[in-house]
This record gives structure tokens, sequence and C-alpha cells, in this order.
């Protein structure tokens, strides 16, 4: 198809109702997840084999066209997901071989194929509507909203939803003013994690006379567990380039860069293929709309380093430098790329910004609390029944987000601590369920907003091992650059594997808690300012857990290998020799039939044993 | 001029400049490791933390570095409150930890009362803390042929790859600025061995005295426009033709003098 540049808003308005005419030739869509988590489990083949099929069996009304590749749907537990629209039918964990079943049964017949629908683990409900799951009914989707129902990086699935009205609507109505002024009434608040206000930080780079002005979105998610921005910029990255236009018009810039982590190559591709087409469209590069409004957006591709998510390194590595942050005495609005006044945002903040202009900062305002307004999306994951992709409305509970949307802990094991924040952030214990998820209550908490990562976990986790895997993960993402977080960390880190190993003394806590105030006022960035987090939000909820280490040198969790032992249970173990097979040190003796021991002095403890026996006779002690 | 107080006392100082500089002028003794005059302030070994607050910052204090921030008015400078020792001793004691044999490390150590780190000490440390002035002294004068390699822990100097650098020109200024003196380098004859790459020294035409290398000869004269054959001569001979010649100039005046 020839593509014509888009002239005029009303121009924009035609192309909408011919793409909307487009979207009706299909009364029925089929939407196949290629998200993340649905790729990883097999989506290609999925969608593959659709295409194959649809071809060989020609269902009247619904041809290869009326199948889209969608980015993540969320529910990633369940993956890979199909869904049928308007009726949203949902198939769960599809395999190549339903594929067929799928087409036959339900596009041709108008049937569902039961035993693919998501039935909940507890309730033993079957779900025809894929709304009506709790993981779905208890959310509200803003910067998500297209995320599963458009085709990954199609403009014109992206303009057939409402895609670069806002844009449009602030070049021809608002002037830059009156767009901070929407953005500054909604109360939008940074997503990456500081929870600066996006309105305040755009009138401060806009009333800088220094010129050229740039804007930045902070693409560099590097949270283990994270995966909300790569689910963005994949499935919906229009909705980022409209909100990076839209702030450009604001603050009066006409260079944009996105800062993508070398290890999203398909946000990468998509974005890439997602500029070109906006700019064939003329939705962003000269003269957007046929107005005198410019603005070009670069990739810029990093190496990974988590710190380059730090504004000041994130701008360095752009500019092609080291990626090491510099003291922020002066803020990076002021001077940031190239020394230059910058804005930076974070790939959700941006996928917001679109809805506010076009339904107002008064409507965003009313969403969430009263100083964190709006949603915010995390990635749920760990020990939860249903993990995946989730946006809720600020002021939301933890317990309402791991027990209503994320149906509770997996094998019904009792609630331990939810992580929130990335690997600076913190740990809060059941005590703290009713907390709402604001900005402001989860720091005073002693955790943090972050990013949107969120780690549950059960019984069986050990904190101090929670705390030791992110305190190792800091020590090898900072960039090593200050005193305090390279040796500092390293040598809080070694305290932490010392308590694990039953070697610590209780001198060694308070050794800890100094170590860490001083890290906390002495660092540069920070990644090095929030680094002793995974301790001290740690020590503060789980105390007796640190002391059962040192005092007892028992692990209550079971999980620090030194303070463990692997025990047969007599009465339970019925000889079938499965954990002598697996054992790799022959640690294991005993005959068929008869109950089994394990020598201590050869046992290993590597929990191959543990994993193998069905009988649950292999206890840890 | 902008007006502030440190330690108790009313002070000027020059917009623009760091509160660092103002500090050691009055004359009060902060270490500082990773700082330069030469060089662009870094931030990096944090020693020179102070604390600053403001009577309009009801009671909220801050710990800055005090050789990135910036002078302002009314601000109040405390370089030695407690919680900044305390923070000083331990970045010291985590230095030590780092190069538990430098003894430049040690004796500042020792000011703090420390004599032994009280953390794991590195068993192969290399005395290198870190401070990142050689690279960026080797940035200054335009090569660039050093940086700081891995992140994190595993953090060291290193010239690209391991490889004897391409762009060193063997200037020493590096070595020589190092405060914990861990860049090795040989010098025998008109040898000289840095960073594992070799150089022939140039030997001065008149005097015989060994000068700079060949190569910041030709790096020099390419950066500044001086003709290479300037560097034939040692810095003593220059001097000396300098000096004739202001003796020549002085001579001739004197006539001049005279004459009228």
């Amino acid at each position: 198809m020839a593509i014509t540049r888009i002239a005029s808003p009303k121009a924009l308005d035609k192309l909408r109702t011919e793409c909307q005419k487009e979207q009706q030739k299909h009364p029925r869509k089929l939407m196949v997840c290629c998200g993340p988590g649905c790729l990883a489990n097999g989506a290609a083949e999925i969608v593959s084999e659709f295409k194959a099929q649809l071809k060989k069996k020609r269902i009247k009304g619904f041809d290869v066209e009326a199948m889209k590749e969608t980015g993540c749907h969320g529910f990633c537990e369940q993956g890979p997901l199909v869904v049928v629209e308007p009726q949203g039918t949902f198939y769960t964990r599809v395999k190549k071989k339903d594929v067929e079943r799928i087409v036959e049964e339900t596009l041709r017949n108008n049937k569902i194929v039961d035993n693919l629908l998501y039935t909940h683990p507890i309730e033993k409900k079957t779900y025809r509507d894929y709304r009506e799951i709790p993981f779905y009914k208890h959310q509200k989707r803003i910067a998500l909203r297209n995320l599963g129902h458009i085709n990954q990086c199609d403009v014109r699935d992206y303009i057939a939803t409402g895609g670069y009205q806002a844009l449009a609507k602030a070049l021809t109505t608002l002037s830059p003013t009156e767009v901070i002024e929407q953005v500054k009434t909604s109360g939008l608040r940074g997503r990456g994690g500081g929870g600066f206000s996006t309105g305040r930080k755009w009138e401060s780079c806009a009333r800088l006379a220094e010129r050229p002005h740039y804007v930045i979105c902070n693409g560099d998610e590097g949270d283990p567990g994270a995966f909300m921005d790569r689910a963005i910029m994949e499935g919906d990255p229009h909705s980022v380039l409209e909100g990076m236009a839209i702030c450009a018009y604001a603050v009066d810039s006409s260079e944009g860069y996105i800062y993508v982590r070398e290890e999203y190559p398909l946000a990468v591709q998509f974005l890439q293929e997602a500029i070109r087409e906006a700019e064939a469209y003329g939705l962003l590069g000269d003269n957007i709309l046929g107005t005198d409004f410019s603005f070009h957006i670069k990739i810029s591709r990093g190496g990974g380093a988590f710190v380059c998510g730090e504004s000041s390194a994130l701008m360095r590595s752009v500019a092609g430098e080291v990626g090491e942050p510099r003291a922020k005495y002066i803020r990076s609005v002021q001077k940031g790329l190239f020394d230059k006044p910058t804005v930076l945002n974070n790939v959700e903040s941006f996928a917001n910004i679109p809805v506010i202009i076009e339904r107002g900062g008064k409507w965003y305002a009313r969403i969430g609390t009263e100083k964190s307004t709006g949603t915010k999306a995390f990635s749920l994951v760990g020990k939860v029944v249903n993990s995946g992709l989730i946006e809720v409305p600020m002021g939301t509970t933890l317990r309402q987000i791991v027990f209503d949307i994320g149906g509770g802990i997996r094998d019904n094991r009792p609630f331990k601590a939810v992580q929130t924040g990335g690997p600076s952030g913190g740990c809060l214990p059941e005590s703290k369920l009713d907390l709402s998820v604001d900005f402001d209550t989860l720091t005073k908490a002693g955790s943090m907003m972050g990013s949107g990562g969120m780690i549950v976990m059960d019984e069986g986790t050990c904190v101090v091992d929670v705390a030791k895997y992110f305190l190792k993960f800091l020590v090898e993402e900072s960039c090593g650059k200050c005193t305090p977080c390279r040796e500092g960390l390293y040598q809080l880190y070694l305290l932490a594997v010392k308590i694990s190993e039953g070697l610590a003394t209780e001198s060694d806590l308070g050794k800890m808690e100094q170590l860490s105030a001083v890290i906390i006022d002495a660092s540069l960035c920070g990644l090095g300012k929030s680094g002793p987090n995974p301790f001290l939000s740690t020590i503060q909820y789980f105390r007796d857990e640190y002391l059962a280490h040192i005092r007892d040198k028992r692990c209550p969790a079971g999980v620090c290998k030194a303070l463990i032992t692997y025990e047969v249970d007599a009465q339970a173990c019925d000889g079938c020799m499965a954990c002598i097979r697996a054992c790799a040190v022959n640690a294991i003796t005993g005959k068929k039939g008869e109950v089994h021991v394990i020598d201590q002095a050869k046992c290993n403890k590597c929990g191959a044993c543990f994993a193998v026996c069905n009988r649950h006779a292999i206890k840890v002690a | 001029m902008v007006h502030l107080t440190i330690n108790g006392t009313r002070v000027q100082a020059t917009e623009g400049e760091m509160l660092l500089t103002v500090i050691r002028r009055m004359g009060i003794d902060i270490p500082a490791l990773c700082h330069h005059e030469a060089v662009e302030p870094f931030g990096a070994c944090r020693l020179c933390l102070v604390e600053i607050t403001k009577d309009s910052w009801n009671g909220w204090k801050g710990y800055v570095t005090s050789c990135l921030y910036p002078v302002e008015n009314d601000l109040i400078v405390n370089t030695h409150a407690d919680k900044v020792i305390e923070a000083r001793k331990t970045l010291i004691d985590l230095q030590l930890a780092r190069c538990p044999n430098s003894p430049e490390i040690q004796q500042l150590a020792a000011q703090f009362g420390i004599n032994r780190t009280s953390y794991e000490p590195k068993v192969d440390g290399d005395n290198c803390i870190l401070c990142g002035l050689c690279t960026r002294i080797c940035d200054q004068m335009g090569f660039a042929a050093i940086s700081t390699v891995e992140r994190g822990h595993g953090r060291r100097i290193a010239p690209p790859l391991d490889q004897p650098p391409p762009d060193c020109v063997g200037c020493l200024a590096c070595a020589l600025n190092c405060p914990t003196h861990v860049i090795p380098f040989t010098q025998a004859g008109d040898r000289r061995t840095i960073w594992e790459k070799d150089f022939e020294l140039i030997t001065c035409s008149r005097c015989g005295r060994k000068t700079i290398t060949r190569e910041f000869a030709t790096a020099l004269s390419k950066m500044r426009g001086i003709p290479e054959s300037y560097f034939e001569l040692c810095d003593a001979c220059h001097r000396e033709d300098t000096a004739q010649g202001m003796g020549r100039i002085a001579a001739w005046s004197r006539r001049e003098e005279k004459a009228s």
C-alpha cells in the first residue's frame, strides 16, 4: 500500500476512519499474544501454524488478516495465549496441535474449545470471557491500553484506536504551556521510580533559554524480573513515540533519543520499524501533521549496564562516553545530554501522555490517590499463582495485588514477603500487605515504588539469601566509580555471605547497619544511595531470621546450604531408590524396599534428592 | 561574590568556585584523594564529604562532596561534623581493605586511628585506589590512551584490550600523578617503558641530556604547532638560549642608551 504523508489533523481523522473500516471488515479477530513470556513458550510457532491453517481451511469472513500478533496480553503464567475478540474467548497454554481445533471449532463453527479455557485453580470455575477473570477484573489499563489488542508495530492499528489524536490535539489546539499545564494537572509522577512530577520537569526544561533541548526516553529497564517497559516498547511502540513527540512540542525540542538495552532486540527492532512508519506517515520527522513542528527520534542502544538507567550515566552513554553517573548538584534538566537542557522520562510515563492529553489532566488526576495519581504497571512474579504483567490504580493495596489479581501463593503456602522496587527496593512482610501502593507509602515503609518489579516470596524463601542475591547483583552492577558503592556494597555482601554460612556474630549486624548508613550518605548516585536497601529492609522486618542464622546457626527457610542437612524420614521412605540414583556424590545408601540413609560427611547439599522424592521423605533440617 | 559560612567563619568566595577550593584556602585540612587542580573534579573517593545546611532548610542537612559542590549564598558548611568524620573513617577503612599494602593509604588511615582494616582485606590487591587521576590526566593531555575497564568491584585501569596502548606517548603524566604510585615504568639510557610499550628518548643535540620521548615530541608539535626540530634541544639548553638572547637585548639597549 502506498503511504501518503498525513498533511493535516483533518487528514489524520480521515485516515482513522479508513483504518477503522479496514478493521470492521473482520467482525471477529484472533489475537495471538507475542509478548516476551508467550514467545518464550512457543508463540511464534503458533502464529505460523495459524497462518498455515487459515490458508488451508478458508474460513468464511476470516482470513489471515484477521489475526493479529499482539504485544503482551498480561497473563504470562497461562501463555501462550490466544484470544478471540470481541467475545473475549481466552485460550490458555495453547500448543501447536490445538491450533487446528481452534480454527475448526471456534472460527468455523463458533464453538468454544472448553479445555483450553482458563480455569481458576481454587474455585475451579471456568471463564468464557477473559474480562471476568479475577486477574483482569481488578486491573485498570492506561499505559498498557493497547497491549494485546493491536498488532505490535502497525501504525494503522494504532491510528484506528485513536492513536496520534492526542498529538494532533496538542499541535493544533494547545500551546506548549497548555500542554505542560495538562500534564501538571494530571499529577503524573515519573514511572521509572523517581516519582518526580513529570509536568514540573517539563516546565523547568521549557523555561530554559539555552538551546537545543533534548527529549530522552529511558528504556534501560534493568531490574531482575521486570518487563513492563519492554512489553510497552515491543507491544505498543507508537504510544511511546507519540508521548515523546507531545513532550518535544511542550519543551521546544526537535531531537529525541530512546535509550534501549541491547538485550531487548525485539524492542529495538519494533521501535525502529515504528519510527520509520511514523516518519513515512508524517507523524514524526519534519513538519509533523503539516505543522511547522519537527521532531526526530533516534535509537541509542545500551550495553545493558544497570547503572545506565540512572539519568546522568544514561546521558553519558547516549553521548558515547562511559556510562558513569556524575554528581547531580546541577540537575540534568539543566545540564543533560551534551550538557544541554534535557527531559528524561521513562517508557511508561511517555505511554501515559497521549491519554492525559486526550482526556485531560483532571480526568487522570481522579484515578489513584491524591499524591500518586493514575495507574502503575507492575510485573508480578515470584511464588504467586498468576504471574504476569498488570496495571492497577495507585492506592490499590499489596494484598489486592498479591491475592486478588495474583491469586495468592503457589501450592497454598504461607505468604512471607513481597519485594518491590527492584534490587534497591525492599521486602515488605505480611503486616504491610494492607499498605496502599503509591510512591510515598512504599518509601515510608522502607521499600520503594521503583519501576514496577514485584516479586512475591513464600516461606520457602530465606531473607538472608534474598539480601545476598540482590547485594551481589548491585556489587556487579555498580559502575565502580565511587568508594562507598564499589567497596562498601562489596563488604556488605561479604558480611551477608558470612551470615548465610553461620559464621557471623551479632556485632556483624551492627557493623552492617553502620556501613549501610555511610553508603547511603556518601555514595555518588542513586544506585549507591539505595544499595543497602536489600539488607536494611529485610533486617527491619525479619531480624529474627537473621538472628536464627547467627545465634542458632539455623536457616528457618531451609535455604542456606551451610546451615541445613538433608535427612530421610524413615516413616515416609518406601525405599524406591530414586534419591540414590539422583545423588551425584553417592552419599545415599540403602536397598530397594528399605529405608535409605544419607551420609552427612559425603552430602554436598545439592538438593537433588529432595527434588526427586515424590513421597516427601527427604526432610530439610 | 558569594557569602557563606564554613565551620562558623563567614567567608567570601567567587561564583562557580567549588567548596573544596574555599575550604583549602582557609587552611582547613580535609583529605581528598581523587582531586587534582589540573583536571575537572570527579567525586570518586568521597573523602572530601562535608555537611551542608541553610537557615531556610528547617534543620535539614545534606552530605555532599565539596570538590563538586559549587559555593552558594548563605550555605552553612561543617567540614568536621560527627557524621562526616564517621563516614570519612569508614571510607578510609574501605580503601585500606582494598589496598592493605599501600603506604600512602596506611598513613592516611593511621591519621584516623585505623591500623588494620575492620573489613575483609583484598589479598591480591595492587594498591590502586581507582581515583581515576591517571585516566583523567591522560584525557586532559589529549591522548586518552588508558581508561577504566569493567565495572563494580572488578573495575580497574587498563589500556585498550590490555595491549600496549597505541595512543600512549610515554609522557609519564599518569605514573607521576598517581597518589599511590602503582603505575610502573622503567627508564634506562635512551629507553623508557610504560604500559608495556617501549619508547625512545630524544637526546639533546647540544648537551646530550635525555629529554622527552620521540612520540611525545611528535604529538606536541602536531597539537601545539611547534616545529619538531624544537624538541632536539632539552629544556635546559632552550633556557640557556633564551638567557643569551635576553643578554644580547640588554647589551643592545645599553648601547642605544649610551648613543642617545
